[in-house]
């Protein structure tokens, strides 16, 4: 489906998504006609979803990120789905995964500080639906954030 | 940069949704003139709360079958085991996130594959050989959804 120059062109990209669509035309070696109809194929066939600005929740006063890892009851009746309505409800949580393995659910849970870490922990995540078992993992640094694929 | 007005969130939450809209087309929408709302993004970039943008892309259609999320915990700690680790995990390209975590993991990582072949030849081949790794659990995503966050 995908030919050499739609992997070029997605690769440059991912590369750096901010450059304006004459520059990443030159880039991926093709003319801003060519880019724009490539990419608005890649758009129809649903591979090319978007692009979304970059939130730093620490600049907007959340210092605190904990990384929930849940293992749930399954023994009861939609169990996940219940869980998952009530996390969404929450608003600090930003992120929200399910896997196969230990873990059950992920969430991502942002705070202004411990206290107000606190808060949410007590008032909104001890009370979500079928929890077997909570592990939490602080944030302390991120190293590489990507979000690209080797194509 | 924690005194945001309304009209500053919703900004945020429209771009996260979709960032390639105009400042013009933006403005329309929260009755800002289009210089107005170019200055708000402006001042909310150099604020370093929009940090840039991401290619939202459907990894599944382009032959990236298989998401995983690794807990790994380092058998030697120390200055220099961790700055080795990081500088040799941040450069393997099937792995997108690393988070340096306190818990029972010292790192999170997140890594993508073609299929579950594909990922145990990236674990045995590059993570398991990485300095100073100890145990470690795999978690494959099967689905994924990010929330706009506390921004209504």
């Amino acid at each position: 489906m995908l030919d050499d120059t739609d992997r070029r062109i997605l690769r440059q990209l991912q590369a750096d998504p901010d450059v304006p669509n004459a520059v990443l035309a030159e880039r991926a070696g093709v003319t801003t006609g060519t880019l724009w109809r490539r990419l608005e194929r890649l758009r129809e066939a649903g591979v090319y979803r978007g692009v979304r600005a970059r939130i730093d929740w620490a600049a907007l006063g959340y210092a605190v990120e904990v990384s929930l890892r849940f293992t749930l009851d399954k023994t009861a009746r939609g169990a996940f789905d219940d869980f998952l309505a009530a996390a969404r409800e929450v608003p600090e949580v930003t992120e929200i995964q399910t896997f196969l393995g230990k873990v059950d659910v992920r969430l991502s849970v942002i705070a202004r500080d411990m206290r107000h870490y606190q808060d949410i922990y007590r008032s909104r995540i001890l009370t979500l639906p079928h929890i077997a078992d909570i592990e939490a993992l602080m944030h302390v640094a991120t190293i590489k954030s990507a979000d690209t694929v080797p194509l | 940069m924690t005194d945001l007005d309304d009209i500053d969130r919703r900004l945020v939450a429209a771009l996260a949704e979709d960032a390639a809209q105009s400042a013009g087309a933006l403005g329309r929408r929260f009755g800002l003139s289009q210089p107005a709302a170019w200055r708000r993004i402006r001042r909310l970039e150099e604020a370093g709360v929009l940090t840039g943008r991401r290619v939202d892309l459907d990894l599944e259609k382009l032959g990236f079958g298989v998401t995983v999320f690794l807990g790994v915990k380092l058998a030697t700690k120390g200055r220099v085991s961790l700055e080795d680790f990081e500088r040799a995990v941040t450069a393997i390209p099937e792995v997108q996130t690393v988070q340096h975590v306190l818990g029972l993991y010292d790192y999170r990582l997140r890594v993508v594959a073609r299929d579950l072949t594909d990922f145990e030849r990236v674990l045995r081949r590059r993570i398991m050989t990485l300095p100073g790794v100890g145990d470690f659990e795999a978690n494959v995503l099967l689905s994924e959804e990010r929330r706009p966050g506390p921004l209504g």
